[in-house]
């Protein structure tokens, strides 16, 4: 072991390794900072590179690639409020209202010092971890996992918020709508309407983008001025760096967790950030802050998510299963360099192992670095007034929908989606409840049906099973203790509470309308395919109901309610135009997107929205358009990316990038 | 007069290129020099198709004239259908745009899932890459090699499978025919999670295509837990069922079931069984353009690939990455692709009917 490290020391620290390790970081930090693309489509750009390379060479520029993604992607999600992928859902909760009072640069440079710190000691644990990883991994089988998801799910607790109910219920949404699609055990397909899309359920990143992003842009629209209320920066990376620092614990805790289920196969790392994220809301003595701008919300995920992606490398590198997205294109690129991931990693190739596991470390510490040192000029994005940002913002949150299907289902579920997020904000129902509930729905069903007929039900008794149901107990207790009383968290309280509660009885009777049709979906189904939403419908029903009794007998005292429009920072002011306005202006756009496609909607968009929205002249309007229209051609030109396409592509044959 | 004869030019353009009559100017030399080819993967980054493709990209570009850029789309979903379908309505017929499939785009053709609206018809093959499956046991089943199986007769097996209409048919009614005892657990998310439940041990039968079962699992073999008992075998010229050429020691599905059985198999059963395994693996994936394509370009495709194959060093590549099977191209490639998308009528309604009885599923 100590032979294996000291050879591979020698390898990373030698110059040509650093050098394509620095190359790979900075192709990945290009194609990272816009959402939505990341892994995938930087191993096609890298490909033509590799071939021809010596391995050592084209190994150290892939691990640059594949290290930089989860963190590129967490200037828009700080500063705009735009998740690109799921590594920076859990980010944007913090980041962004942090960006909105001015704080950007010292989130930015917590979340860029986080990622840097957790990302080595993700490193320093795999260091060990890696020699006895094999017998572990194997010891969590179907029923653990299952086990593990039930252990996710019990953070809804603390992710709720002060009204229980409406918790559970967002959970319950989140798990309804994971639900939807090809049946894990039957493969039918389940509330889809006959469609092919919806046959393959809802991307995730479409889900994080309608539920996150769109609410935002139409609140910031609406409000008016920039992104940062003070149009002011505030202190600087320097401040975000101590941050880290004053909380490096947690940090540590943060990104062993992340480790250790980043390196568990098939539970994936999209739940890494929401139990992360749980995990410091349940420990913290003071929890009324998260949501609204507290720096160790950005912390604990941000920590969490570099280290996963070490994780993520063990069962790669030693079953061949890649645990994500961006593991599955290193896996990918390592067998097109022909290494062969399998047992030998730890016994014959050892020194390998520890120059792809120390390589990662390094590229984190010089994407986190290169990242820090841009951060505060990047962040001055927030200052720019927002009616400018808008059309680049929709153009950039629908692109990045299109890219996780390259579907025009995409942008209609990113609408649809959309408007269910835009309720939620509304009436405070708790976002990262649904998404986890959305992340956890289909590995919760299928390893639990899988544990059913692997050990029958007698899987509850492994030992296991047992310590993960216990440590599941242990979380809830925490975050029963730290559950914030009173008021509403999200309320500001100077505002008065809302004394009509129908639209808030409306959305209730929503959500009941939403379960009773996964009822009546449910039944149509074989025993196997119905059994799970069909008993996540009959919990959740009861408890929509009672909410739905609550507001419509508009009990206001009771801790549901909560009306955004009433107690929002817009509220009472002159001349903001209602939440209908701008989300036609959205409407109008994807519905443009279905008639022409995307490419001249878009540019339709940019000028018309401009034009009525801006005092801008002609000339800069033109120049805006052609600066946001035109980068995002020559992006798809280089990366072969299509834009969706409408009617009129569909009955003509249109050059591109019209078609 | 000049302009008369313009229009005249002009007017034939029009027809040759609206009715792809080809017109004696282009008949001649196909150039792709500068040309960027659109190669349709409906399967995403992580499985066999998409390896498959990345393998032969540069030899492509070195063997198409012109030397042309050959881009790779993957376009997942739907079970392969999404992005055939997108070839099948928007691919070109010049050449430029190309398409991959896998066994698990022919199943839902010849099983007629409603989510196809591709015909296999409708193309020209170009190349045909043949593979095999191998199916192994975990050494607790006391099991040494295919002569002792009818131990395992009695054992009660799981078998961690996608689904019945996938390519896992072929698996799950050999195991039928073989009079197995095998339980499958759908929801695995691909072969490597199978394969990763066998490990855990909590399937105890499994099996992988070759490429995989070379690379992931031989080291299993070397470590003693995984048993390589039989393969599907292959069909030679004259559609008899012979041993795969990748593993000459293994033996096939046919002669398994005369040593458990002490004669050859045959009936509905086993004609159906044996046309899905000729769908499914002699042709698993080949590379088509689309029917109406100037015949040259179609020539100049299939010259491309012939030459591509016979390239130096392609042979030691090929057999390290996708195992010892010859690539099929021109006639050869026309064969197997005859195979693979013609089911007798009589064998896929079987099937159909033996998915409905015993999975309750209509594809």
């Amino acid at each position: 072991m100590i032979e294996s490290m000291i050879s591979a020391f020698a390898e990373i620290t030698s110059g040509t390794h650093l050098l394509y390790l620095f190359g790979g970081v900075i192709m990945g930090l290009v194609v990272g900072i816009f959402p939505g693309l990341g892994g995938i489509v930087g191993l096609s750009l890298l490909l033509p590179f590799l071939y021809g390379m010596d391995p050592t060479s084209a190994l150290a520029m892939l691990i640059g690639l594949v290290a930089i993604i989860p963190t590129s992607d967490t200037f828009t999600s700080v500063l705009m409020g735009i998740p690109g992928s799921s590594a920076s859902q859990a980010t944007v909760l913090d980041g962004f209202p942090l960006a909105k009072k001015g704080e950007a640069a010292r989130a930015l440079g917590a979340a860029f010092s986080a990622s840097l710190y957790g990302g080595v000691i993700g490193a320093i644990v795999l260091t060990f971890f890696i020699v006895i990883a094999r017998p572990v991994i194997l010891l969590f089988t179907s029923a653990e996992l299952f086990m593990l998801t039930i252990l996710g799910l019990s953070m809804v607790g603390v992710l709720a918020g002060n009204c229980l109910s409406k918790g559970l219920l967002a959970c319950g949404l989140g798990l309804m709508f994971g639900a939807l699609g090809g049946a894990p055990a039957t493969g039918e397909f389940r509330m889809s309407f006959d469609n092919a899309y919806l046959g393959d359920g809802l991307p995730l990143v479409v889900v994080g983008l309608a539920m996150f992003a769109v609410p935002e842009i139409i609140d910031l629209l609406r409000s008016g001025g920039s992104i940062s209320k003070s149009a002011k920066l505030g202190s600087g990376w320097t401040q975000g760096f101590k941050d880290m620092w004053a909380y490096r614990w947690l940090c540590t805790r943060c990104a062993g967790i992340g480790c250790i289920i980043g390196a568990l196969p098939g539970l994936g790392g999209s739940v890494v950030d929401w139990i992360a994220y749980g995990h410091v809301k349940q420990t913290a003595k003071d929890s009324s802050q998260f949501g609204k701008g507290d720096i160790r919300g950005v912390l604990a995920p941000e920590s969490a998510n570099n280290a996963k992606e070490g994780g993520g490398l063990i069962p790669t590198l030693l079953f061949a299963i890649p645990g994500s997205g961006s593991m599955a294109v290193f896996l990918g690129g390592m067998e097109l360099i022909g290494l062969e991931p399998g047992p030998s990693m730890v016994d014959g190739k050892l020194n390998l192992t520890y120059v792809i596991i120390w390589s990662l470390a390094l590229a984190n510490v010089i994407g986190a670095g290169c990242c820090l040192l841009i951060s505060r000029n990047v962040a001055q994005l927030t200052t720019i007034k927002y009616v400018y940002l808008a059309p680049f913002m929709v153009m950039v949150i629908c692109f990045a929908a299109f890219q996780a299907t390259r579907d025009l289902g995409d942008l209609m579920v990113l609408f649809a989606v959309g408007l269910v997020g835009i309720m939620f904000k509304r009436f405070g129902w708790p976002r990262p409840a649904f998404l986890i509930g959305f992340v956890l729905a289909d590995n919760s069903e299928t390893y639990l049906y899988q544990a059913v007929q692997f050990y029958d039900w007698g899987f509850l008794l492994r030992p296991g099973v047992i310590i993960i149901f216990v440590l599941t107990v242990i979380s809830i207790w925490f975050g029963a203790r730290n559950a914030p009383t009173g008021e509403t968290d999200l309320a500001d309280e100077n505002k008065p509470k809302p004394t009509n509660m129908k639209p808030q009885a409306y959305f209730a009777a929503f959500v009941v309308f939403l379960f009773a049709w996964g009822l009546i979906d449910g039944v149509q189904h074989s025993f196997l395919g119905a059994v799970y939403p069909v008993g996540i419908c009959l919990v959740m029903l009861p408890i929509a109901g009672r909410l739905f009794y609550v507001t419509a007998k508009n009990k206001t005292e009771h801790a549901a309610n909560f009306d955004y429009e009433i107690e929002g920072d817009h509220a009472g002011k002159e001349g903001v135009p209602g939440l209908v306005y701008y989300l036609t202006w959205l409407a109008g756009f994807i519905a443009t997107v279905m008639l022409v496609g995307f490419w001249i909607a878009i540019t339709g968009f940019f000028l018309t929205f401009l034009r009525v929205h801006s005092d801008a002249s002609w000339t800069r309007i033109l120049t805006m358009t052609t600066c946001g229209v035109g980068f995002i051609t020559s992006l798809s030109w280089i990366m072969v990316l299509n834009f969706p396409g409408g009617f009129l592509q569909y009955y003509f044959k249109l050059p591109w990038p019209l078609s | 007069m000049i302009r008369t004869s313009i229009l005249t030019l002009a007017a034939a353009g029009f027809v040759a290129t609206t009715f792809g009559a080809p017109s004696p100017v282009v008949a001649q030399k196909v150039d792709f020099a500068g040309k960027r080819i659109e190669w349709i993967i409906p399967y995403g980054t992580g499985g066999g198709s998409n390896r498959w493709a990345r393998f032969y990209v540069p030899w492509l570009q070195k063997a198409l004239p012109g030397n042309p850029i050959v881009a790779v789309k993957n376009m997942p979903g739907a079970s392969s259908t999404k992005g055939t379908n997108y070839f099948a309505r928007r691919g070109t017929k010049d050449g430029l745009s190309i398409l991959g499939t896998s066994g698990s785009t022919q199943f839902p053709f010849l099983l007629g899932d409603r989510r196809v609206k591709y015909d296999y018809a409708d193309w020209e093959v170009i190349l045909a890459t043949p593979v095999g499956g191998v199916v192994y046991i975990n050494k607790s089943l006391g099991v040494k090699s295919a002569s002792d199986m009818k131990k395992l007769q009695k054992a009660k097996l799981k078998f961690g499978s996608q689904g019945p209409t996938s390519l896992d048919l072929v698996p799950l009614l050999a195991f039928d025919i073989l009079g197995l005892n095998v339980k499958p657990v759908f929801g695995m998310k691909g072969r490597g999670p199978s394969r990763l439940a066998f490990e855990r041990g909590e399937v105890r039968i499994d099996y992988q295509t070759t490429p995989a079962f070379l690379k992931r699992v031989t080291p299993l073999v070397k470590k003693g837990i995984a048993i390589p008992i039989m393969t599907w075998g292959t069909l030679n010229e004259n559609g008899k069922l012979v041993r795969d050429p990748t593993f000459p020691n293994l033996p096939h599905v046919g002669e398994v079931y005369k040593m458990m059985h002490g004669k050859a198999p045959k009936g509905p059963a086993w004609t159906a069984w044996k046309a899905f395994m000729a769908a499914g693996f002699p042709a698993q994936k080949m590379i088509f353009v689309k029917k109406g394509t100037p015949k040259n370009i179609v020539a100049a495709w299939r010259a491309a690939a012939a030459k591509a194959i016979a390239m130096p060093g392609f042979e030691a590549a090929k057999n390290k990455k996708l195992g010892k099977y010859e690539q099929a191209t021109g006639k050869k490639a026309q064969a197997l692709y005859k195979v693979a998308t013609n089911v007798p009528p009589a064998a896929k309604k079987w099937v159909l009917n033996w998915l409905k009885t015993r999975y309750n599923k209509v594809p």
